[in-house]
């Protein structure tokens, strides 16, 4: 894609809009909608768009492969460690409460960002996962063929 | 119009026009969703249905193969048990509450009492997100998790068998 | 029988049977076409059919959208469409969309082994190679 000259700078300009809007969304999930799902998807778009017009190799340098499978784990950790946290300090799995125990609401505050962290951090990695496993694999196509 | 769109899908031969139109289906409902006062929905939709899933299903093409071959086997028996099922499941319907009454039982359990609890108890303006994330906390870890095995499950069979490939040529190199 | 054919009670159901016959479609193209794609779009189409019956059945009219403002001061005459519907349709999206590539993923792994994506094809040289795994067992026991 050496010739797409304008297709090359339009993405150089989206993609840090689509970071900005993907990291809005995910943090202020809890007043507009939007949440960690949505965040975590828009955030792998980012990641694709470039690997898409800049070759799937310059984007495995921004985001390695083997951060992306690290990712991918740690997201279901933050979530699930939230829970366990909760369990430890004398709550039920999962009561946002024990984050914050003097305020309740507070707490529940906190734990709903922490868990749309998780989630988002989980959705980002699979999707950005699956699309390197697919773009891996495909022949490289040739300019003409576009 | 999503009707129309759903149903070239089922006359068109070219696999390529197939997953546009999909992608299609999925803004026009996420606009259908929007219709309906679920916007969280309505976002998810048109960034997955019409982004990525888009995305995967072209790079898959690329992969297999672009056009569908043409089968000329008569298809009578799917049609007649698709119109069987569909009667049976409009025959349901009419015992259904009417559309947008705000007495249904699906209306009048726990729906209107998390919308009652949230501003004391969570405090969070989005309802969906206070949902999502705190009353049903467990399904949602679940659903990460599903995620999470799933990504796993694409690594294995896609990635895995690359390298092993690549191990082959190595091999054969070697050997000849 | 009357109370079947008023206007009310047609547009009351509308939506439910105009999501059935989009569910009908999916399902037609799932079982009648042989094509691995067709399929999984077919899929698609039912999946998003349904994710639609949920959300209507959760709408109230008259309502507006479960978002609170952000004083957190709820007008209680003011209502909202139903919040919970909207949670489990929103997980279920992005839940669809992995198990979807899983499908993709599955998909190129058949053409790779069978060189095509057409559902009869596959059966055919299934058989084959059975019958000559068949045949060379015959051989051996002869």
């Amino acid at each position: 894609m050496r010739h797409h000259l304008i297709l090359r700078v339009i993405t150089k300009l989206l993609v840090g809009t689509i970071f900005l809007f993907a990291l809005y969304v995910q943090f202020h999930g809890d007043y507009s909608p939007g949440g960690g799902f949505q965040a975590g998807v828009i955030m792998a778009v980012g990641f694709i768009i470039y690997g898409l017009v800049f070759t799937l190799k310059k984007a495995k340098m921004v985001f390695p492969p083997w951060l992306v499978h690290k990712i991918v784990a740690l997201g279901v950790l933050i979530y699930a460690g939230t829970g366990v946290y909760s369990l430890l300090t004398g709550y039920t799995f999962l009561d946002y409460s024990a984050i914050d125990p003097h305020a309740p609401v507070h707490g529940q505050h906190l734990g709903i960002l922490i868990v749309e962290v998780g989630v988002g951090v989980t959705v980002t990695g699979v999707m950005v996962a699956i699309y390197y496993a697919f773009a891996a694999r495909a022949p490289n196509l040739r300019d003409q063929d576009w | 119009m999503l009707i129309v769109t759903a149903l070239s899908v089922v006359v068109t031969r070219s696999l390529f026009a197939i997953v546009t139109l999909s992608g299609v289906f999925s803004l026009l409902s996420a606009l259908l969703f929007v219709r309906m006062h679920a916007v969280d929905v309505a976002f998810t939709e048109a960034a997955v249905g019409a982004g990525i899933s888009t995305v995967l299903m072209l790079g898959t093409l690329a992969l297999t193969s672009r056009s569908e071959r043409s089968d000329k086997k008569p298809q009578i028996a799917p049609l007649f048990l698709v119109v069987l099922t569909g009667a049976l499941l409009i025959y349901g319907t009419l015992d259904m509450p009417d559309f947008g009454a705000p007495d249904t039982p699906a209306q009048t359990h726990v729906g209107p009492d998390y919308i009652e609890r949230i501003p004391k108890e969570i405090d969070v303006p989005n309802a969906v997100t206070a949902i999502l994330a705190s009353y049903r906390g467990y399904d949602t870890l679940g659903e990460t998790a599903v995620v999470f095995t799933a990504g796993i499950g694409v690594l294995l069979l896609m990635s895995g068998l690359a390298r092993r490939r690549k191990e082959d040529e190595e091999d054969e190199g070697g050997s000849s | 029988m009357a109370e079947f054919l008023t206007s009310d009670f047609v547009l009351g159901r509308l939506n439910y049977w105009f999501f059935i016959f989009l569910m009908m479609i999916g399902l037609y193209i799932v079982i009648a076409k042989s094509n691995l794609m067709k399929k999984i779009v077919g899929l698609n189409i039912f999946q998003t059919s349904v994710f639609m019956l949920y959300i209507s059945i959760g709408k109230v009219s008259g309502g507006t959208a479960p978002i609170f403002p952000m004083d957190m001061k709820v007008d209680p005459t003011v209502t909202y469409s139903n919040p919970l519907p909207h949670v489990l349709i929103l997980t279920a999206i992005v839940v669809g969309v992995a198990t979807t590539s899983l499908g993709l993923a599955l998909m190129v792994r058949i053409r790779e082994n069978f060189y095509t994506i057409e559902e009869h094809e596959i059966a055919e040289q299934e058989q084959e190679i059975m019958l000559s795994e068949l045949g060379l067992k015959k051989e051996e026991d002869v």
